[in-house]
This record gives C-alpha cells, sequence and structure tokens, in this order.
C-alpha cells in the first residue's frame, strides 16, 4: 500500500528565474521561492492502479520524484507497505520500480547487461538474478535483442528493456511517470500490458498520464492536482460522477474549474 | 560501489571516444605530431640554410677584401639593381626585393688605416625566426675584422701572443659540477610534466562527462539514484573510474614516450638522451607516477563535480575549457626560467608536483620535499573528493 500525506515541496529560484509576486500571477511564485508542491495527498492499495493526473506544471513530476525517493519532500509523509521513504530511503528504493516516459538506457550495454546492472545495484544474488532476467526475457519477449547494445534497439524495445529493468528487483510497488509519451501505439500497448501485468499480480501501481483512455483502461483510483494541490482523490467512478456525462475530459477539467472558483 | 566501478569502465572501453582520448592520443598521435612537428622544423632549417640571399653592397670600394669575400660566399647572390641608402635598401627589404644591404661609409679605408673603429650597417628583416643572413655577414665581417686586427697589431709591433692577451684579458675556463643527467634534466625536465600534466587532465576529461553531464543527458541518472546505493557510493564509483583513466592516460603516455625515445635512440645518435632516460630508475621513475596519483585526484574532483552540475555534455564541456586554462598557469609558473622547488613554490599547488618531478628527473631531488608535496597534495585531492561526493547529494544540482 502507498499513503502520501500533506506532502509539500519548493525548489530556490535561480537568478534568472527570480520575478517580482506582484508581477507573478502563479500563486506558487515567490520572490526566491517556487512552491513546486503545496499539499499532495492520496493513497493506493494492494493491486490497485491510482491514475495522477494533472495539467502541465501541476507538480505530478514532483509528487512522484518524492514518491520514489528522488527528491526529499520539505513536509509530508509518505509509506510504502510500512516503510518510512523519508526515514528510511535505501529500504523505501528496494521496493520501488520507478520507470519515465524520459528513462534512458545505457547504449554501450546490451540490453541484457543494462537489466543485470540494475539487478546488481538492488542486491540480487547472482542466481536468482539470473532466473528473474530470463523470466522477463519470456515475459516481455525480448529473447531475440537481449545481446544486442541498447543504442542499437528500436524504441519499442528500449522500452521493454526499461520496463523489465524496473521491475528486475520484483518491487512492491511501481511508479510510472508519464510511461506512454512519446510512443507509437504498438510500445503503448506493451506500457499497457505490462500495468494490467502487475496489477493481475497485485502490485499497487501509480502512473501519472494525460491520456484520460489509459485511465479509464487502467485505472480504480484518480487523483487529480493542480498548481501543487491536491484537488481530487477518489475511485474512477466518483471522477466520472464529477462530469455531466462519461466524457473523462469534462470531468477533469470541472475539477479544475471548481478548484479555480475556490 | 564496485559494481558501479566496474559497469562505468565496462562502458568507457566500449566507447571509441574514449579509447582515443586513453590510449590511441598517448600511443600513437602525439609521437606522429611530435615526429611531424621535428620534420617541418628540420626542413625549415634547411630551408633556411640552403637559402641564396640577394644583397646589395654599397662603398664596396673602400672593403675590397671584405666585398670579394661577399662576392664569392655560396650563400650570397648580388643584385642587379644598386642602392645608394639606407632607406632605398629597407624599402627593398620590405618588398622583398632584396634580402640584405650592406652599406660601408666613404671614410672605412681611411679610418681603419688610422686605427678607428669604422661604423657599417647591415639592413635586413630580422623578424624570421630561422634566418642566416645576419649570422653569415657577421661572419664574413669577423674574418675581415681579424685581418685589420692583425695588421694593426703587426703595424704596433705587437705578437701575436700579445694580442690574444690584449684583447682577452681574461680567459675563464668553465668547469660544469652538473653531471649530464643534471644538465640535461634542468633542460627537459620541465617539459616532461607540461606533457604529463594535461594528459592526466585530458585522461579525466571525457569519462567524466559521459560519466556525470552525459547520464543526466541520456536520463540515465534519476533511475540510477532510486537503486538502493547510497549516492556517496554511486559518486565514488565514478570517481575511482575517472581517477583510473588518467591515471591510465599518464601510464600509457610515459611507456609510449619511453618507447619511443628508444626507438629514436636506436635510429639516430640519442646516446645521452637514453643514458639519462636509464639513470633515472626505477625508484624515481615511481615516485614520478606516484606523484600524478593525488594530482589526476584533484583533476578527476574538479571534472567529476563540473559534469555533475552541467545538464548537457555540451554545458560540461564549455565548462571544462576555463578549467583547463587555470591548469595549464601553474605549469607555465613551473616552466619558467631558474624556477626552483623551495618552500614557497611547494605551496602552489600542481607548480609544486610539476617542479618536483622536474627535480626527479635531474637527480637533485629533496625527498622530504617530494614526500610533503605528496602529502600536500593528496589532502587537497581528499578536500576535493569530499566536496564532489557533497555536491552529488544536492538536490539543486542533481535535479536543476
Amino acid at each position: 500500500m502507498i499513503e502520501v500525506a500533506g506532502l509539500k515541496k519548493r525548489f530556490k529560484l535561480t537568478k534568472d528565474h527570480k520575478i517580482d509576486k506582484k508581477q507573478s500571477i502563479d500563486p506558487r511564485q515567490e520572490t526566491d521561492y517556487f512552491h513546486s508542491v503545496r499539499d499532495v495527498s492520496f493513497h493506493c492499495e494492494k493491486g490497485e492502479v491510482l491514475g495522477l493526473l494533472g495539467p502541465n506544471g501541476a507538480g505530478k513530476t514532483t509528487t512522484l520524484r518524492m514518491l520514489s525517493t528522488a527528491l526529499l519532500p520539505d513536509h509530508g509523509q509518505i509509506q510504502i507497505n510500512g516503510v518510512d521513504v523519508v526515514k528510511d530511503p535505501l529500504l523505501a528504493r528496494k521496493k520501488i520500480g520507478f520507470l519515465s516516459g524520459s528513462t534512458g538506457l545505457y547504449g554501450r550495454l546490451t540490453a541484457k547487461e543494462n537489466i543485470e546492472y540494475f539487478g546488481k545495484l538492488h542486491g540480487m544474488d547472482k542466481k536468482v538474478l539470473k532466473t528473474r532476467t530470463e523470466e522477463l526475457f519470456e515475459m516481455l519477449d525480448m529473447n531475440s535483442f537481449v545481446h544486442k547494445r541498447a543504442e542499437h534497439l528500436s524504441t519499442g524495445m528500449q522500452q521493454k528493456t526499461n520496463i523489465a529493468r524496473a521491475v528486475v528487483h520484483s518491487p512492491e510497488v511501481v511508479v510510472l511517470d508519464e510511461p506512454t509519451t512519446g510512443l507509437d501505439i504498438m510500445t503503448t500497448q506493451t506500457v499497457i500490458k505490462f500495468i494490467q501485468d502487475l496489477k493481475s499480480q497485485g502490485t499497487p501501481v501509480i502512473f501519472s498520464t494525460h491520456h484520460l483512455d489509459e485511465i479509464d483502461l487502467l485505472c480504480e483510483r484518480v487523483s487529480v492536482i493542480n498548481e501543487g494541490i491536491s484537488c481530487f482523490n477518489g475511485t474512477l467512478d466518483q471522477f466520472k460522477e464529477t462530469g455531466n456525462s462519461q466524457i473523462l475530459n469534462e470531468a477533469f477539467l470541472n475539477i479544475l474549474q471548481e478548484q479555480s472558483n475556490v | 560501489m564496485f559494481e558501479v566501478f566496474k559497469k562505468e569502465v565496462k562502458e568507457l572501453l566500449r566507447d571509441k571516444k574514449t579509447l582515443l582520448f586513453v590510449v590511441a592520443l598517448p600511443v600513437l598521435i602525439f609521437p606522429v605530431l611530435f615526429g611531424l612537428m621535428a620534420f617541418l622544423a628540420t626542413q625549415a632549417s634547411i630551408e633556411a640554410e640552403q637559402k641564396v640571399h640577394i644583397y646589395a653592397i654599397t662603398g664596396s670600394e673602400y672593403a675590397p677584401e671584405f666585398s670579394e669575400k661577399i662576392k664569392f660566399h655560396k650563400s650570397f647572390k648580388l643584385s642587379e639593381v644598386k642602392y645608394e641608402t639606407v632607406d632605398e635598401m629597407k624599402a627593398a627589404v620590405k618588398a622583398g626585393d632584396l634580402d640584405v644591404g650592406i652599406l660601408i661609409p666613404n671614410n672605412a679605408r681611411e679610418s681603419l688605416s688610422k686605427g678607428e673603429q669604422s661604423n657599417w650597417q647591415v639592413v635586413f628583416n630580422d623578424a624570421a625566426s630561422i634566418n642566416f643572413i645576419y649570422k653569415r655577414v657577421n661572419d664574413a665581417m669577423k674574418s675581415f675584422s681579424e685581418i685589420l686586427q692583425a695588421e694593426n697589431f703587426e703595424k704596433l709591433g705587437v705578437t701575436k701572443d700579445q694580442s690574444v692577451a690584449l684583447l682577452n684579458p681574461i680567459k675563464i675556463e668553465k668547469i660544469d659540477a652538473a653531471d649530464k643527467r643534471e644538465n640535461l634534466g634542468e633542460k627537459i625536465g620541465a617539459f616532461i610534466p607540461y606533457l604529463l600534466i594535461p594528459l592526466v587532465l585530458a585522461g579525466a576529461s571525457y569519462p567524466a562527462i559521459d560519466l556525470g553531464a552525459g547520464e543526466k543527458e541520456r536520463g540515465t541518472l534519476e533511475t540510477l539514484l532510486l537503486t538502493p546505493v547510497t549516492r556517496t557510493e554511486l559518486v565514488l564509483g565514478k570517481f575511482f573510474t575517472v581517477l583510473a583513466s588518467s591515471l591510465a592516460t599518464a601510464c600509457i603516455t610515459v611507456v609510449s614516450m619511453g618507447f619511443w625515445v628508444s626507438v629514436a635512440g636506436s635510429f639516430f645518435d640519442a646516446k645521452i638522451i637514453t643514458e639519462v632516460m636509464g639513470a633515472i630508475g626505477v625508484v624515481d621513475l615511481s615516485l614520478i607516477f606516484l606523484m600524478l596519483v593525488p594530482l589526476a585526484g584533484i583533476f578527476s574532483s574538479l571534472v567529476l563535480a563540473i559534469s555533475i552540475y552541467a545538464r548537457t555534455f555540451k554545458e560540461a564541456q564549455n565548462y571544462m575549457g576555463p578549467l583547463t586554462m587555470i591548469a595549464f598557469m601553474p605549469l607555465v609558473v613551473a616552466m619558467m626560467p631558474n624556477m626552483e622547488l623551495t618552500m614557497n613554490t611547494a605551496m602552489i599547488p600542481i607548480t609544486n608536483v610539476a617542479l618536483a618531478i622536474k627535480e626527479l628527473i635531474k637527480g637533485t631531488v629533496d625527498y622530504s620535499m617530494v614526500g610533503m608535496i605528496f602529502a600536500a597534495t593528496l589532502v587537497l585531492a581528499g578536500v576535493l573528493m569530499s566536496f564532489c561526493v557533497h555536491w552529488f547529494k544536492k538536490e539543486s544540482v542533481l535535479f536543476r
């Protein structure tokens, strides 16, 4: 289970980005700081997929970076299966699998070497790692290219390698930051199937996206962030109900509109 | 940390650019470059030596012996155009019509016969780096002067031995207390660190850019940060990779230089160089290499810190330029004439290592001073490495 409560994160502005607070229309902008995440909370149970929605610059990536231990929150709590991410980041990292749309691979290593490297960094035993990689190669249909250098792989092959790299250590939870951005239909399908497999195995998944059809297809739960604040948390049905019809776009826009009015 | 190191080394060895910087550059390109430079310099020197200079002489009738000497000199050819004044000669030299103009005053014969000094003028372009004109005219003039001197002394009734004593009352015999090694070490000792130290920096720079900014640009850094490995271990794994590459470059350069010196020695008369190189010995060679280790640590920390800060490969390369300049300044100080290893110069980072290497090559080293420099450089490398570790933990640096 993933539990996120009252997250806050601000970044010190560099000289180039500093502006007078009075001139700024963004409530997150201060003279010296930008409050990227102001109050974000959500939770995701075992076997659930939570879709994180929000316009560009809403604070989704910062939230997921805090969740995956890359960034330290200024305030708030993150628990992953009872482990406090802030207090024990090393233990938390063993439980998390992370993948983003912009994640790259080591081009001069083969697909297999890329995956094995991350397995070793997760402290996996040689035999266990061998069994696990073979299992992943089979599952993701990778056997034809595992010995090819990553720099020579197609986008689809690279994304499969990235998926295998993210879950090589059999994580208890998986965090995906816009995993289908910029991918073609075939590769997107691979990612969607990967999320469905995780779901069927009971692994909680959190993923951010701009594609509402993916939310409809995969998620039990939806969380919407706008200007660094959680403005909706609920089930997919509750999310749909905020709109006048079953069209998700409408629901999403209604939520943002409501928050602006507040 | 070891896994990170192993993977980084494997990836670097598969990179053609790294192999070019670390292996090919010192092994092949440097000897080829130096060989080419030597060839071109020799060619230029030969050309200058074989060149026949067009000359003009005014007042040749006042010093016929000298005029004859120049006329029959194989390197001079008389201009068909006559020039009367210095200004005319200067203009002709500038226009490229004339190489040298000689003006003998019309009272030359009179002055010389009276035993007075005669003032002659030689017009030529002295800007060329390899120039034999003045030397050749001067040589011809000198032998003519000696004839005049002998005639004058004879008139005065001074014997040949007396004339030598009159012209040079004191004869100095140079007895060099420095042995061959010290002598040649003084000359080439400053050059070797000038070659080695920048290579240590170059050997660190490219891998550092790849391991820091390169990871950011490829989008692999974030996933690396999410593994259950501390950031200290991650950055140390990278640091030791950069250090190994830097030292490998230095090692390969030394071995390559040794090889090419021995090859050159077998073809040319470079006995003295082989003797000096042989006299340096294994201990001093090991000490030279040992002095480079903490220096490589300093460079590795600096270039890695810069690379971690940069967002892209290109940005990192832009920052490396000023660092190279900064690293060269202390080397230039060490190359200055008469720059010795003292307590003061031992305090200047990089300069101290360069001077210590020079002293080691000369064989005049104070080993306690070398030990002190090694310890000081090691401490500085440690401080900079700690800074690099601290830098790698900063969110504002990693996620700029």
